[in-house]
């Protein structure tokens, strides 16, 4: 695994203050004004978008003032260039995730993008009325509303795994739910909301058995551990690049190559075909096939440098660094009187909802933002979930690879301080 | 650590906030809305019972949200009872502006009751967080939607 190609730092120390050396942002100051002094930056707001290193600025930089040009294209030498560094991303992504080959690996907009491909193009070949796509409760809108399209236009029907009261899958009723009609499961490998990390290898392991196809939404859980697609036996798996580091605007849909070639394009254009006339039009074979037009050439090269960092820090290393932090916040929020955590599954990623007596979230949000502690409120794209919880909105800490105890200091010091505020 | 949010959130609201006026679904009422911002969770129903003169006789709301909202409807509720549909659509497009637009860039709302535009003055605070505004908005918006007979409101349709 990734891990394992890391002579420099594998087996050093995670060295959080070295790591945040890498990441301009975390050095600045907000909420600056005449006559006040800023607020160091105490950023918590990773689950929505992350912070860029160094070295992902200057991969994008440097592409478009030394190397840019159109791919796929131009026999030129910067497109060469170009070409080569997109493509570059291609492996780089299929080491990530240990897919097989880099033709298994598709690149899309952002996570919702990999979903609509996979609704639109799958689901629209595969799937008749009648049929079902699996679900769950704790799904991102990205993973719910695509199939409510398709839904809509050829009459599948959508099942959804309940939650329980932890914030883990119900498995009993997931098994429960694997019927002949079911064709695809698709779920999260790690919930946005609550942090639960999904038994990925468990769910595709019983939804094989039935012959069933299973795709994971791996937006929060690649950024937290290491992802093996083999290991856990994934048909498909999605995720996005802005929450690993990398730029907005490229994101991957990983999918078993014997799937994509029978998979027909969703989008047409330039760039997926082999020849074109007006009488026929053959496509280009897979993954080429569903890159429609001029892709995002400095973010997919931006991605393959994010790619880079976090191999080079280890998955390993950064799921350690971030649990111990998990552990130590859970640990102080619980301490807090009136607030709960949503969300307390046995196995979770750095990820921390919560709600606080007689405050609403959204006044959370804006005393804590005023101690500089970024981090999300709301319903987190997740309506279905917040409701299970009996919950409008929360708000929700989520931690990443630069984060520190102190931060956790922090927030806790700007909750009580909040507390105190509308006490 | 607060202290420049004393102009958000001042006594007035937080007192509101806590204990709501006019709380609740009333027996009686002869037009409601619901509203609805996406963004945060909020959601607000509106209960008015307005007479056949056109005034506002009596007005309800209930629902969840922040602090901000909650006060908001709270004021509104007390302000607007006894006040005839056009005075609450001037005064709604004053406290619109109050929220969104500079002093000097607010438009002439005619003359309103002093008392009222008092009031609504410990909303201000709210133009400094363009991110609150919805929230401090969507009591009047819903109660300008049951006003005129539309059923929900969402403060992502509504121009801000
Ligand atoms: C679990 C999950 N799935 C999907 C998404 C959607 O990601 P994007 O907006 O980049 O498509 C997110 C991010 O908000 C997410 O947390």
């Amino acid at each position: 695994m990734s891990d394992l190609l890391n002579p420099t730092l594998g087996n050093a120390p995670y060295d959080v203050m070295r790591v945040r050396q890498d990441f301009p942002i975390l050095t600045r100051l907000v909420h600056e004004k005449k006559g006040r002094a800023g607020k160091p930056l105490v950023y918590l707001d990773n689950g929505a978008s992350a912070q860029k290193p160094r070295a992902v600025i200057d991969a994008m930089s440097h592409l478009l003032e030394n190397d840019y040009a159109n791919v796929h294209r131009g026999v030129h030498f910067l497109s060469q260039r170009s070409t080569d560094l997109y493509e570059a991303t291609r492996d780089k992504v299929a080491r990530f995730l240990n897919a097989p080959s880099r033709e298994n690996i598709v690149f899309t907009r952002n996570a919702t993008e990999a979903f609509n491909l996979l609704a639109n193009s799958w689901g629209g070949r595969f799937l008749k009325a009648g049929d079902a796509v699996v679900i769950s409760w704790m799904e991102h809108h990205a993973n719910i509303v695509p199939w409510q399209l398709l839904r809509d236009r050829i009459g599948i029907n959508i099942k959804v795994v309940p939650v329980l009261d932890d914030g883990s899958l119900d498995m009993a009723a997931y098994e429960a739910m694997l019927t002949p009609e079911v064709k695809l499961v698709s779920i999260t490998h790690a919930s946005n909301v609550l942090g639960t990390v999904n038994p990925a290898a468990r769910i595709a392991r019983l939804a094989h058995a039935k012959g069933i196809l299973v795709a994971f939404d791996g937006s929060q859980a690649a950024v937290h551990q290491p992802v093996d697609v083999q290991a856990i036996d994934a048909d498909f798996y999605v995720f996005t690049g802005h929450k690993l580091y990398g730029p907005t605007g490229i994101g991957v849909l990983y999918g078993r190559k014997e799937l994509l070639d029978k998979m027909p394009p969703w989008q047409g254009g330039g760039d997926m075909i082999s020849t074109v006339s007006f009488e026929n039009t053959t496509y280009r074979e897979a993954p080429y096939r569903f890159e429609a037009g001029t892709p995002a050439i400095v973010e997919g090269i931006g991605l393959g440098a994010a790619i880079d960092y976090v191999s080079a820090l280890g998955m390993s290393a950064i799921q350690a660094h971030e649990q111990r932090l998990l552990a130590y916040a859970t640990h102080r929020l619980s301490e807090i009187e009136g607030l709960r955590i949503i969300g307390t599954a046995p196995d979770k990623a750095a990820i921390i909802s919560f709600t606080m007596d007689g405050i609403h979230p959204h006044d959370i949000g804006t005393l804590l933002d005023r101690g500089g502690v970024a981090v999300r409120v709301g319903r987190h794209c997740a309506e279905p979930l917040m409701d299970r919880f009996g919950v409008g909105a929360t708000a929700r800490a989520s931690f990443g690879l630069y984060n520190t105890e102190a931060e956790v200091d922090a927030l806790v010091d700007a909750v009580q301080a909040c507390k105190a505020f509308f006490g | 650590m607060f202290d420049d949010l004393r102009d958000l959130y001042q006594e007035v609201i937080l007192d509101h906030g806590k204990h709501p006026r006019n709380f609740g679904k009333p027996a009686a009422f002869n037009r409601t809305a619901r509203g609805d911002n996406p963004m945060c969770g909020d959601k607000i129903a509106i209960y008015l019972t307005v007479g056949a003169d056109g005034t506002i006789q009596d007005l309800h709301f209930d629902g969840r949200g922040c602090a901000i909202s909650q006060a908001s409807a709270s004021l509104m509720t007390e302000i607007l009872r006894g006040k005839s549909m056009k005075e609450a659509e001037a005064l709604f497009g004053y406290f619109h502006d109050m929220c969104t637009k500079d002093e000097d860039e607010q438009g002439d709302h005619g003359t309103l009751d002093e008392d009222a535009t008092d009031k609504l003055a410990v909303l201000s605070g709210v133009r400094e967080f363009p991110m609150r505004v919805k929230c401090a908005t969507l009591a009047w918006h819903t109660m300008n939607a049951a006003l005129h007979g539309e059923a929900t409101t969402s403060t992502e349709n509504a121009s801000f």
